[in-house]
């Protein structure tokens, strides 16, 4: 079982999960830039600790469909992660890619729902791959799960793993685009004794 | 002109006719509503996780399936509502990613679907009805005048239980 509590590791854990939110959103306009072939910029991503009722309307109202990609990840560190976005912002990229105009907002197809799991892939792998050279730890990620569904049910899914250990929930938020700027939303979810790794292996003491 | 009594996650609430109490976008969190008829008081609590003395930190009672119900119960005696005479009904556990076993979490709907049964069948109060399970989000809303329990889906018609 872990030393520490979700609280008492949140402070120290907030400039990390900063750090390693900066490196990976870096990772992320890259790997998006060259997918979409166009120049993207990217803002400092805020951390955010939130109550389980502020975590429900933290993206949007709580009824409001969004877009959710959910993956696991194994190895050195277990846990899971998700990355989430407004439906208009899941359009615009998807648009984008598809060389559609960018007002275009019909119902995703199968095609534009692989593309939007695609996107959260690589995402999420570039967070991934930031964590796991900081701390010098293998992480594995799984395969993608999309759903699309009112935001409150989507956050249920780390709210739930977040309720295991505290009250509390972390939202990390970056904004990333070319001439329009989207909001990304992830969550970082490693079990508690992951949290112990990510720590020691970044030489933290607590 | 009827009022809306909102409950969050890990939160509940009472409520009076002709008021309405509901809570928005339940995942594989469960809503249980409990009504008592002849004082056309309802209840509902959004909880998270199925039991609380698994748990190191506790202290969030409304977050829990047993002490969730527990409390919900004695917050409507308190309002005059009697015990055997409450009804209940549930909707939410649902699955909303594909999940492995291995996370300890995947199945989390169906577990909190169960403790809400055991506990509601502990304290005798009937389960009248229930819309849990499968993979989509719900907006539930119960209206105290009628006990009505009206079940919103992205892309689903009106569900009443």
């Amino acid at each position: 079982m872990s030393t520490y509590t979700l609280n008492e590791v949140n402070d120290i854990y907030f400039d990390v999960l900063r750090e390693i939110g900066n490196i990976g959103a870096g990772n992320a306009t890259t790997a998006m830039a060259s997918m979409l072939g166009v120049r993207i910029n990217m803002e400092v991503p805020k951390v955010e600790l939130l109550t389980f009722q502020e975590l429900g309307s933290a993206i949007c109202p709580e009824d409001e469909s969004i877009v959710g990609i959910y993956l696991e990840v194994s190895e050195d560190i277990t846990g899971s992660m998700m990355f989430l976005m407004k439906l208009n912002s899941a359009h615009y990229l998807v648009n984008r890619l598809m060389g559609r105009p960018t007002d275009y907002d019909q119902d995703f197809d199968e095609m534009d729902m692989s593309a939007l799991t695609e996107i959260g892939n690589i995402i999420a792998g570039s967070y991934l791959s930031a964590l796991s050279s900081m701390t010098q730890l293998t992480i594995a990620p799984s395969v993608p799960h999309l759903a699309i569904d009112m935001a409150a049910a989507i956050l249920s899914v780390p709210a739930i793993q977040f309720g295991l250990y505290g009250d509390n929930a972390l939202l990390i938020t970056t904004e990333f685009g070319d001439e329009v700027m989207i909001d990304g939303y992830f969550i970082l979810l490693p079990d508690l004794e992951s949290y112990d790794k990510i720590l020691q292996s970044l030489g933290i003491k607590i | 002109m009827s009022e809306i009594v909102k409950v969050g996650m890990a939160d509940l609430n009472i409520c009076k006719a002709p008021n309405m109490i509901t809570t928005l976008g339940l995942g594989s969190c469960i809503g249980i509503a409990l009504y008592d008829p002849a004082l056309k008081l309802g209840g509902l609590a959004h909880i998270m996780l199925p039991d609380s003395t698994q748990m190191r930190n506790n202290t969030n009672i409304a977050k829990f399936a047993d002490t969730g119900i527990e409390e919900l119960v004695r917050r409507m005696i308190a309002a005059g509502a009697v015990q055997k005479r409450l009804v209940a009904k549930i909707a939410g556990g649902a699955k909303m990613f594909e999940m492995t076993a291995s996370s300890g979490v995947g199945n989390i709907g169906a577990r909190n679907a169960e403790a809400s049964k055991v506990k509601l069948k502990a304290l005798g109060i009937p389960l009248l009805a229930e819309e849990t399970g499968l993979n989509y989000g719900r907006t539930v809303e119960l209206y105290c005048s009628t006990g009505e329990f009206h079940i919103k889906s992205v892309g689903k018609p009106l569900k009443i239980i």
